[in-house]
């Protein structure tokens, strides 16, 4: 009975015991986060750098014709954009602002020389307006933790609060370090992918705590291992609540990507990988650190009610 | 039986209403320009003269001048709002001849009387006289002459300060030309031979009738308070958003019917409730996105989607929960009391808390990011009231109605459940 924890039913799987595993998986896809973004940053695009992008769909296939169009740009005075043909779309990225007059004179060249049926999209952007919207995005973010951080220390207690704001910028930061390690694209939409994510993180872990919250209630609890016991039971209980709730919304998101117009491709890949790191550091990392914190407490106060903090 | 005629009769009336008014309602979303196609302008405003300074009101007045002009050009519903606190962004949808709004919004238009005082002999007319800020405004008209020509009159605001201008250029004789130009386009310099002490001025030319109305209109629509750069456009082909909302309306149907149809496998009875407390919450966050007026597009998409996700979530834990008190051996009546009771104070800490987030995000974000925020906030308290209240309500109804009497209706077999 040496490793038995209180009453720990052995037919069960402890998340708690295998924390530390979790804890260090986490660990290294940060530190590696961190690495990539400190090296290579994100790959961002158009939004955050000068210059204008121009998506145009076919009504023909033009995979072919790479050369031609490069051909054409290049005759026309456009120069070399970054050039992707794809079957019935292509996209250039040029590093300087396509003026007025130049976005016109593309259009019309070439819908007259390759589609007639050709359709545009042009984003110029200046980047000063990205970066704004980036800071004021973050900004935000962490306003809006301080208030999490306030309203779950007044219903629950401050060691929750600090283990729901970990497990939400661990969900933010996945998402970002994914992004920079994958070199996926990134522009305004992400911005508001992430804030989707940060949505749906806090969500998720509330409902955990709220069961820890209800079984502490009721729990005779002498030892840590009693405490732990109890979250490991609250995991249980609502593992298939987490699982169907993070199902749905994934194939939610999966349709999107997978159905979706091409420019919310990226932007729903975002949420994807979002979604799963945040139904994963809702049982994984949230509750164990919240136990973590709850151990710390002088032993004697571990006995306590949880109300008290 | 009562319970049961009042849950048919709440069924069947809200199907008909959804039924009956999706169409129009679907119909009437206002669509951002991502998913219709048209063009968006954040442009930056500085003072036309050094030094100026932009402040409130010139930002305001251009604003609104700038509509003005989209408005002449017959575009529907131009958006022009202020930001901060010297930028101006302009969203066009649905514009079919793109290329010319945007030439006539951009079109800086300022009318301005020059002379050659003090110029080079090869700089023509290089010395500002008289500008745009100097002219009444809509004061420009068209004015048949008695030689049958079209001339454009105009009004200035002072008439002591066309004397002085005018009584200078007289003793510049003979380069005593009033040059006057809208921009860079020399319109007519006629000659002043003496002080005009008047209000009244105008221009004449070989003009057409039409262009001399063309004239008019833009010299009225003209003189922006301020000048203006362009920080940031984006422009999508109708073609191409309309494929996009497409693909997107598509990919959404695919995803709701799937989750739809987990749920009633699932949760057999809460999981068809909960589809049908769905279905019209996603009708009642269409209403909710016409009343306010909220534009839809691929962000506000985000938001409804994690709407969705949060309404399954409120459903599906009223219904783990109902399935938990059944298996600890309480009747299906007293489970259901229980059940709800005990998620509703969840959900409502879920909700909450996500709430708080968006309503930081409402109040600081700009731009994509309150536009999130708004659905974000009207999706919970909408999915609050399906989800939670109207959910239960069915439940409630059906149950004590006596009609349900086996627990494995709500998924949860006779073997799972221990003795009381």
């Amino acid at each position: 009975m040496r490793y038995n924890f209180g009453q720990v039913n052995e037919r069960k799987f402890s998340f708690v015991a295998k924390a530390r595993y979790f804890f260090i998986f986490s660990i290294i896809i940060t530190i590696l986060g961190i690495g990539t973004l400190a090296i290579f940053g994100l790959n961002y695009g158009v939004d955050f750098r000068a210059g204008s992008s121009v998506d145009i769909a076919l009504k023909k296939d033009l995979s072919g014709q790479k050369d031609a169009i490069e051909k054409y740009l290049g005759d026309s005075g456009f120069g070399k954009p970054g050039l992707t043909v794809g079957s019935n779309r292509v996209t250039l990225r040029f590093n300087d602002v396509l003026t007025d007059a130049k976005e016109k004179e593309l259009k019309a060249g070439f819908a007259e020389k390759f589609d007639k049926g050709a359709s545009f999209e042009v984003n110029t952007v200046d980047t000063e307006i990205a970066k704004e919207l980036q800071t004021n995005a973050l900004k935000a973010v962490l306003v809006a933790s301080i208030g999490i951080v306030i309203y779950v220390s007044i219903r629950f207690e401050w060691r929750f609060a600090v283990a729901a704001i970990v497990a939400l910028l661990h969900d933010a930061f996945i998402v970002i370090s994914l992004f920079s390690i994958f070199r996926l694209e990134v522009n305004l939409p992400f911005i508001v992918a992430v804030l989707t994510i940060i949505g749906y993180s806090i969500n998720d872990t509330i409902v955990i705590f709220d069961r820890i919250r209800e079984n502490l209630r009721f729990a005779k609890l002498k030892t840590s291992a009693d405490v732990a016991n109890v979250v490991n039971e609250s995991i249980w209980q609502t593992l298939t609540r987490s699982i169907n709730t993070v199902m749905t919304v994934v194939v939610a998101a999966l349709c999107l990507l997978i159905f979706g117009s091409v420019s919310i491709k990226l932007f729903s890949l975002a949420i994807l990988f979002g979604l799963i790191s945040g139904a994963y550091s809702s049982i994984f990392i949230a509750s164990p650190l919240w136990l973590l914190l709850k151990n710390k407490q002088k032993p004697k106060a571990a006995v306590k009610s949880p109300a008290a903090s | 039986m009562n319970r049961l005629l009042a849950f048919i009769i709440i069924v069947v009336v809200s199907v008909g209403v959804v039924a009956g008014t999706s169409n129009w309602l679907f119909n009437d979303v206002k669509l951002g320009l991502d998913l219709k196609g048209g063009f968006e302008i954040l442009y930056e405003a500085q003072p036309i003269e050094p030094g100026g300074k932009v402040t409130k009101d010139s930002l305001v007045e251009t604003a609104k001048s700038l509509e003005a002009r989209a408005n002449a050009t017959g575009v529907a519903e131009p958006e022009v709002t202020t930001e901060g606190a010297n930028r101006i962004r302009v969203k066009i949808a649905g514009v079919s001849d793109e290329a010319k709004v945007r030439d006539i919004l951009k079109k800086p238009a300022e009318l301005t009387f020059r002379s050659s005082d003090g110029c080079a002999a090869d700089k023509g007319y290089c010395k500002v006289e008289l500008r745009g800020s100097d002219f009444k405004q809509n004061g420009a008209n068209v004015q048949q002459t008695n030689l049958g020509q079209y001339e454009i009159t105009i009004k200035l605001k002072s008439a002591k300060q066309f004397a002085d201008v005018t009584g200078k250029i007289a003793k510049l004789a003979p380069n005593n030309q009033l040059a006057i130009y809208l921009d860079d386009t020399l319109l007519s310099a006629p000659n002043v031979n003496g002080v005009i002490d008047s209000t009244d001025a105008s221009i004449t030319g070989n003009f057409t009738r039409e262009e001399a109305t063309n004239l008019k209109n833009t010299i009225n629509l003209g003189a922006l308070p301020l000048n203006l750069t362009e920080k940031y456009t984006q422009s999508v082909g109708a073609t191409l958003g309309k494929l996009s909302l497409k693909e997107t309306l598509f990919a959404g149907a695919i995803g709701t019917v799937l989750i739809l149809l987990f749920m009633m496998i699932f949760y057999r009875l809460p999981g068809i409730i909960a589809s049908f407390s769905i279905l019209v919450y996603i009708w009642l966050l269409l209403l909710g996105f016409n009343l306010i007026g909220a534009t839809l597009t691929l962000p506000g998409i985000a938001a409804f989607i994690l709407g969705i996700g949060m309404a399954v979530d409120a459903n599906i834990i009223m219904a783990e929960r109902i399935k938990e008190e059944m298996r600890s051996g309480k009747s299906i009546l007293s489970s259901q009391k229980a059940g709800s009771k005990h998620s509703f104070r969840t959900i409502i800490d879920a909700h909450v808390t996500t709430s708080i987030a968006a309503l930081v995000l409402f109040f600081i974000g700009v731009g994509s990011v309150k536009g999130f925020a708004v659905i974000l906030l009207l999706s919970i308290v909408i999915s609050i009231l399906t989800n939670v209240f109207f959910s239960r309500l069915l439940l409630t109804l059906i149950i004590r109605s006596g009609l349900i009497k086996k627990k494995s209706l709500f998924g949860v077999k006779e073997s799972e459940v221990s003795a009381l």
